[in-house]
This record gives C-alpha cells, sequence and structure tokens, in this order.
C-alpha cells in the first residue's frame, strides 16, 4: 500500500535524460546522487554541469539512504484530484550528511498528525509502484 | 563617468485598474481588461493612449505588446519587454525596466501592466492534470507537493523555527490587509471582515497557512504609465518619482529540488541591498510598506530582508496594531493587497503606493513621502522598488 493514493503524476526522467540513472537506481533500492569528478563534490539536484568546476564530467554515486530532517510541511488541502477526502499528509526535506548535505523531498512515513522534529533523523524507504506503466519507485523517509 | 541609476529619473504618471472580480467572473476577456486598464492609466496621466511607445509586463503575461499596439492605434512601438520569472516576482521589475527604457531614451511613455482572467485560462492553485511528472518536476509531485503554497511553505517552517517567530504574526499581516480592505470599494474582500477568531478557525491549506493566509485567485488588470521625470511637471497629479528598482535572487537560488543555498528566504537578500543603495535610503526612511502576499510567511521574510526588523523582532512587529494606517507605526498593504482587494500579481499593490504618494489613498497613511512595494516573494527572479514624493529628491 503507497503512501498516498494512486493517481498522482508517476516520475519521469524527461526527454532528455538527465535525471535516468537516478530514476533506475530506485528501482534497485539504490539512492544514486551525482558527483563530480571535477572537483569531487557532490550535487544535488540533477545538472549537466558541476556548479562549482563547472566540469561536465559528473558521475553518479551511490549514497546512503540515511538524513536529517531540514524542514517539512503537513498538507490538508488537496490540489489533486487524487487527494480528495485523503486527509492530511507530510512532506519533509531531508538533509543528507553522507553526500554533502545535499537535500531531497519525500514522504515522511507515520501518523500524518505527528509531530514532526527539525533536526530528526530519518532513513529512506522505497515505495515500489511495480504495476505502474512503467513501474517506478519512489523514496519516502522514517524516523528512527 | 556619471552615475549610473534610475534615482529620481522617472515617474509614475498615471494609474489605472479595471474592476477586481472574483476568478472566472469578468465579463470581459483578459485582453479587453488589459486594454482597459491602459486606458484608465492614460486617462489618469492626461495623455492620449496612442501616444503611449512601449509595454512592459512579466509573469510571461499572455498580452502581446504587438497586438495590444495594433488594437490600441499605438503610433509608434518603440519598447517592448518581458521579465522573466513567474508569479508577481517581476512586478516592482517591470516597473524599473520601464523606467529604464524612458531615462536612457529608448522610449518615451511605457505602460507596465498586468492582466488575468483565470476563467479563459488556467488556476495558480490547482495541481497538474498530466499522468507524468518530468525533471525538476519528478522529484516533488509524486510525493504530493506541486501547488505554490507547497512549493514555498518550507521554507516559512525553517525560518519560523529557526527564529521563534508565531502564528500570530502571520495573523496580524492577514488581519492588517483585510482591515485595510474594508474601507476599499475596489477590494475583493470588501464588507467581508477578518478577525482573529475567524482566522484561528479557519481550516488549514497546509500548516502553517491557515485559508486566510494565501492570495486570492482573481480575473482583472492594472496598468502603472512611466515617464521620463522632467514631464512631471506637466501632468495632472502629483508626481511618484521612482528612487529605485532592483530584481535577481542570491547564489544559485534555483538550486533544483529545494537546494538554494539561503533556503529560508523571500529571495531579497542581495536584492535589497541594491534597491536601498540606489534609492540613498534605508528601511527606517520608508514611510508606507507594500508587500507582495503570495502566503503571509512571504511577506514575513520580505519584511525581514527589507530590514524592518530582525528576525528575532518579528513577533513584536508583527502585530496588528502597528500594521495599519493612519496610526500604525509600518503601515503595511494599505488597499489590501494580494489577500483583500485582488490578486493583480502586485501591480494593484504599485497603484496604491502612488495613491499614498498622492495623498489620496482610502486608507491613507500620516506620512507619505516615500513607499516601498516589494514584489512577490520566494519565487526566482524575485524584484522591489520604492517610490517617492517631490521632497526626496
Ligand atoms: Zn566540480
Amino acid at each position: 500500500m503507497s503512501y498516498l493514493p494512486e493517481g498522482l503524476p508517476a516520475p519521469s526522467a524527461g526527454a532528455d535524460g538527465l535525471s535516468t540513472p537516478y530514476w533506475e537506481g530506485t528501482r534497485r533500492e539504490k539512492l544514486l546522487i551525482q558527483f563530480c569528478r571535477g572537483c569531487s563534490h557532490w550535487q544535488w539536484g540533477p545538472e549537466w554541469i558541476c556548479h562549482r568546476c563547472n566540469s561536465f564530467d559528473l558521475d553518479w554515486r551511490e549514497v546512503e539512504g540515511r538524513g536529517v530532517i531540514y524542514s517539512y510541511q503537513r498538507i490538508w488541502h488537496p490540489v489533486h484530484p487524487a487527494l480528495n477526502g485523503h486527509g492530511p499528509y507530510i512532506a519533509a526535506l531531508v538533509e543528507l550528511p553522507a553526500a554533502g548535505n545535499v537535500r531531497m523531498v519525500g514522504n515522511l512515513l507515520g501518523d500524518p498528525k505527528q509531530d514532526v522534529p527539525i533536526g530528526g533523523s530519518v532513513e529512506a524507504v522505497f515505495e515500489h509502484h511495480d504495476s505502474a506503466a512503467p513501474p517506478f519507485t519512489l523514496v519516502h523517509w522514517r524516523l528512527i | 563617468m556619471a552615475e549610473r541609476t534610475l534615482r529620481g529619473q522617472a515617474v509614475i504618471a498615471g494609474i489605472g485598474e479595471t474592476p477586481y472580480y472574483k476568478y472566472g467572473q469578468s465579463p470581459d476577456s483578459e485582453f479587453k481588461l488589459a486594454l482597459r486598464a491602459i486606458l484608465a492609466a492614460a486617462k489618469d496621466a492626461g495623455i492620449d493612449p496612442k501616444d503611449i511607445d512601449g509595454f512592459a509586463s512579466y509573469s510571461n503575461d499572455r498580452n502581446d505588446p504587438s497586438r495590444l499596439a495594433a488594437a490600441l492605434g499605438t503610433k509608434e512601438l518603440r519598447f517592448s519587454n518581458m521579465q522573466w520569472g513567474g508569479g508577481g516576482g517581476g512586478v516592482a521589475a517591470a516597473v524599473g525596466n520601464a523606467a529604464a527604457a524612458v531615462t536612457t531614451g529608448m522610449a518615451n511613455c511605457v505602460v507596465a501592466f498586468r492582466a488575468l482572467a483565470q476563467g479563459q485560462f488556467a488556476r495558480f492553485g490547482r495541481g497538474t492534470g498530466a499522468p507524468l511528472a518530468s525533471g525538476d518536476d519528478a522529484f516533488t509531485i509524486p510525493y504530493g507537493v506541486m501547488s505554490p503554497a507547497q512549493k514555498f511553505v518550507m521554507k516559512v517552517v525553517r525560518f519560523m523555527h529557526d527564529h521563534g517567530v508565531k502564528q500570530e504574526a502571520l495573523r496580524a499581516i492577514s488581519l492588517a490587509s483585510y482591515h485595510h480592505a474594508q474601507n476599499n470599494p475596489r477590494a475583493v474582500m470588501h464588507g467581508r471582515p477578518l478577525d482573529e477568531a475567524k482566522y484561528d478557525a479557519s481550516r488549514w491549506i497546509v500548516e502553517p497557512f491557515h485559508l486566510f493566509d494565501c492570495c486570492l485567485e482573481n480575473d482583472g488588470a492594472a496598468a502603472v504609465i512611466i515617464m521620463p521625470a522632467d514631464r512631471a511637471k506637466d501632468l495632472p497629479h502629483k508626481p511618484s518619482y521612482l528612487l529605485s528598482a532592483a530584481g535577481g535572487s542570491d547564489h544559485r537560488c534555483a538550486a533544483p529540488i529545494h537546494n538554494g543555498p539561503n533556503y529560508p528566504s523571500s529571495h531579497f537578500a542581495t536584492v535589497a541591498p541594491n534597491l536601498y543603495a540606489m534609492a540613498k535610503l534605508g528601511p527606517k526612511d520608508i514611510d508606507v510598506v507594500q508587500c507582495y502576499e503570495n502566503f503571509t510567511g512571504g511577506v514575513l521574510m520580505s519584511l525581514v530582508e527589507h530590514g524592518f526588523c530582525a528576525p528575532e523582532e518579528a513577533n513584536d512587529l508583527l502585530r496588528l496594531e502597528n500594521l495599519i494606517a493612519p496610526t500604525g507605526k509600518m503601515p503595511l498593504n494599505t488597499s489590501g493587497g494580494n489577500l483583500a482587494e485582488c490578486y493583480m500579481h502586485g501591480l494593484e499593490l504599485v497603484n496604491e503606493a502612488v495613491r499614498q504618494i498622492r495623498g489620496v489613498s482610502v486608507n491613507q497613511a500620516s506620512k507619505n513621502d516615500a513607499v516601498i512595494v516589494i514584489g512577490g516573494p520566494m519565487v526566482t527572479p524575485v524584484s522591489s522598488l520604492i517610490l517617492g514624493s517631490e521632497a526626496t529628491l
């Protein structure tokens, strides 16, 4: 059972393929982040060039799915038909200390009315949508 | 080399707007709304609308300058300008671009305008109907993060957490707009007062935004005529001089998926110092504040980044009694703004700033020589401007 109801737009790497390695990684429960071979820094979100050294030589490297809640939101008002009548849900902005504190957005699993601790430690949870066409995997977070 | 500045070089010669409607309720097409607002501004400036020779707008306004020029019978089109970026981030920049054109001789009479008829086009506050989310959207929309409120609120949550800002500060911003709207017959929320209890009881949109922390969605149009300052003596109204305009955003503000380095921000950290430097004024010199409310939390951070208080002072400054004209020490959004007058992407705030300078606002401030307009926050680029009376030159 998925955290949010079925029917929301599914993620797509898009026509230019910039984020294809990330989405392929999630299918294998691996969190892949851009890493610049030019200056040895992490970069997120994905871009064609390193913003530090302007190298195009960007690799995709696996990072441990551990993070820290940087901010969050508890959403009540549905703005998509799939969410009508669903009730509140939480989205979290999570920093990854193992990847230069880049931030990722995901849902925070558990009670949607829970108190959310900014600074709290979380781990990644891969949510597979195997019956979608094409299949995809979302990355959520859970307090540890 | 001469000082490079817009200070005192251009005036807002005329202002105009259509009636403001709830979204979808305009009897006129969006293009007709734009024409009506431009004609009203030209009349206010005492000029022949055919003498307008430039058009400036923002937020991908759909009303093309060439069509406007053909429709109006413009004698000669010399300047057509679109400020990049969405929402109301470009409202002050559009005025600044128009002023730059008339200051440098690229044009003589430029109208900055915005027209919206969301009944004919898509609404802003709804999510996507598409089956796929691609590019940067793929990292947020499948998690239910898609509306403007949802895109911006985590900045506000972190800012309030870092500085101990209370819900009551956001509430005061909302109450001030509704308070002022009750004296403003143009306001969509005229006759719809708001008090603390009604605010507190209103539903959450996304915490900490109640319903009344969120802007309206409206139909209408507004326009301002910008001319060189040497024309000021010919104008029917007291001129409002542009003292400065600034736009932009700080380092890597738009880093994808919420990765901007200065995250808990309205994005004016670098813009506001440029604004004050050109105006040769500081926040203590500003008499009236018009500050774009897409959401009250954006106003909070915009006011801090424009130096009206330190983050830790926000709970003290943002009390209703401080924010209302004529008695408050910092009259804020004196027409009702985006929350209660009309969501005209902030151009209604420029019109109100001019009314304050002229001394004809329905909520006239007692001091009115310098008025700031802070455009839509938390987008990029953002922009703000300062208007001054002749006494400030
Ligand atoms: Zn690099």
